[in-house]
């Protein structure tokens, strides 16, 4: 917030706070909204859904060739079964790395992102820079990223211009065998399941 | 629209610039944004396709001046006045007099069972693809006024199809009221220098999920 000097009196407000809380006072007193409803809301994505959910799911196919196959042929089902469906992820597919093969996720048109395995998306997803750049120039926003893929490994950018939303399987990173599957999630980042990262290799 | 959201390919936006342990929201206002854009979307005035056309149809100047979350509250604002559920002067005054619930008020109870169940998009369709995976096809050069999901960037080009994904509602239909149409949806594939000629990074291809009418055989 740009505020670096202090008001004398207690009803300054940013204007955007300002004219939030307008617009909630209105659909509040109105009976369009319960305000405990917004609480549940932030709590279900500050708190139950996020990336975690995610890297779950890349952990298990990793361990789990029968799962994985599953997660190939029908991601949503796949998904579902571990008990995350549902708002922005009701038509998932998931896109696996390979030696050859680097897949990349982005929404050029706004910002479609797989709520339910991912939560909300991070600023940088939903920027202008990403989203006209990752179509244009992938290479050089992954090397922005700190990420230099060889040349020989093919790059494909999955704009998301419908409800179909992507999860991208990163590859699982060598001497992480007979690993239990929370420690290889916690090796599975947010950005390795948009593309921008590969999975951590362990230290 | 050709409007201020349809930026693929754009340049002068600056690098990416992702966030060291980034906070869910910035500021208490972006919650709020949040939760009530979800919660009014529940009162059943508008879809998904009318909230994004309401996003893209701000003038480009205070969309590319807005956050994020400030694009959904002006957006927010419009299809309140739009659907009758607030008027100019209670926007304008920043209060309103007091009235009984509306039936269709989100519970708080609610909430995670609604969250969880989403709103699925595809539909049944009868009619036979007119797309079959591997073949070739021209995104058409259409320039729609209302809303399209047919990027600026892939139009006129040629790719191929890589997937048939079934029906689904057509966003330019159900963004203007008409929610009962559903299409045939492919995902289709371009190379780099199909979109961008000699300027395209080596090695690189794009797709996106078009409906059947954004295409054409070639």
């Amino acid at each position: 917030m740009p505020h670096d000097h202090h008001h004398d009196h207690d009803n300054h407000l940013d204007p955007m706070e300002a004219r939030t809380r307008a617009l909630e006072t209105i659909l509040t007193r109105k009976g369009l909204v319960d305000p405990a409803a917004v609480d549940a809301i932030i709590e279900t994505y500050a708190e139950k859904v996020g990336p975690r959910n995610g890297a779950q799911v890349v952990a298990r196919a990793w361990d789990d060739p029968a799962f994985a196959d599953w997660l190939a042929r029908d991601a949503t089902a796949a998904i579902a079964s571990m008990g995350f469906s549902g708002r922005q992820g009701e038509h998932m597919q998931a896109v696996f790395n390979t030696e050859s093969l680097h897949n990349l996720v982005v929404c050029t048109l706004c910002s479609c992102y797989p709520w339910p395995v991912l939560g909300l998306p991070p600023v940088w997803y939903k920027s202008p820079a990403y989203r006209a750049r990752a179509v244009l120039e992938p290479r050089a926003v992954l090397r922005e990223f700190g990420l230099h893929l060889p040349e020989e490994v093919a790059v494909r950018v999955w704009d998301s211009t419908a409800e179909m939303r992507y999860l991208v399987i990163p590859q699982r990173p060598a001497g992480t065998e007979g690993w239990s599957r929370d420690a290889l999630a916690d090796l599975v980042s947010r950005e390795a399941m948009i593309g921008t990262a590969l999975a951590r290799v362990p230290s | 629209m050709n409007g201020p959201q349809d930026v693929g390919g754009m340049m002068g936006f600056g690098p990416v610039l992702p966030e060291a342990d980034e906070p869910l929201f910035h500021a208490p206002w972006e919650a709020r944004a949040l939760g009530l854009t979800l919660c009014a979307g529940a009162l059943g005035g508008w879809g998904l396709d009318e909230s994004r056309h309401a996003r893209e149809s701000l003038p480009p100047a205070i969309y590319y001046n807005a956050s994020y979350y400030e694009i959904w509250l002006r957006a927010l604002e419009v299809l309140l006045n739009r659907h009758g559920f607030v008027t100019e002067r209670e926007l304008a005054e920043g209060t309103a007099d007091e009235a009984p619930a509306h039936p269709r008020r989100l519970p708080p109870e609610r909430v995670g069972p609604a969250m969880a169940a989403g709103t699925p998009y595809d539909r049944p369709l009868s009619s036979a693809p007119r797309f079959r995976a591997g073949d070739r096809v021209r995104a058409r050069n259409i320039h729609p006024r209302g809303h399209t999901r047919l990027p600026r960037y892939v139009r006129g080009h040629v790719g191929t199809v890589e997937a048939d994904r079934g029906g689904f509602v057509l966003p330019d239909a159900s963004a203007h009221g008409r929610e009962d149409v559903a299409e045939r949806l492919y995902t289709v594939v371009f190379e780099g220098e199909t979109l961008w000629g000699p300027d395209a990074e080596p090695g690189t291809r794009v797709s996106v999920d078009a409906w059947e009418s954004y295409l054409e055989p070639v």
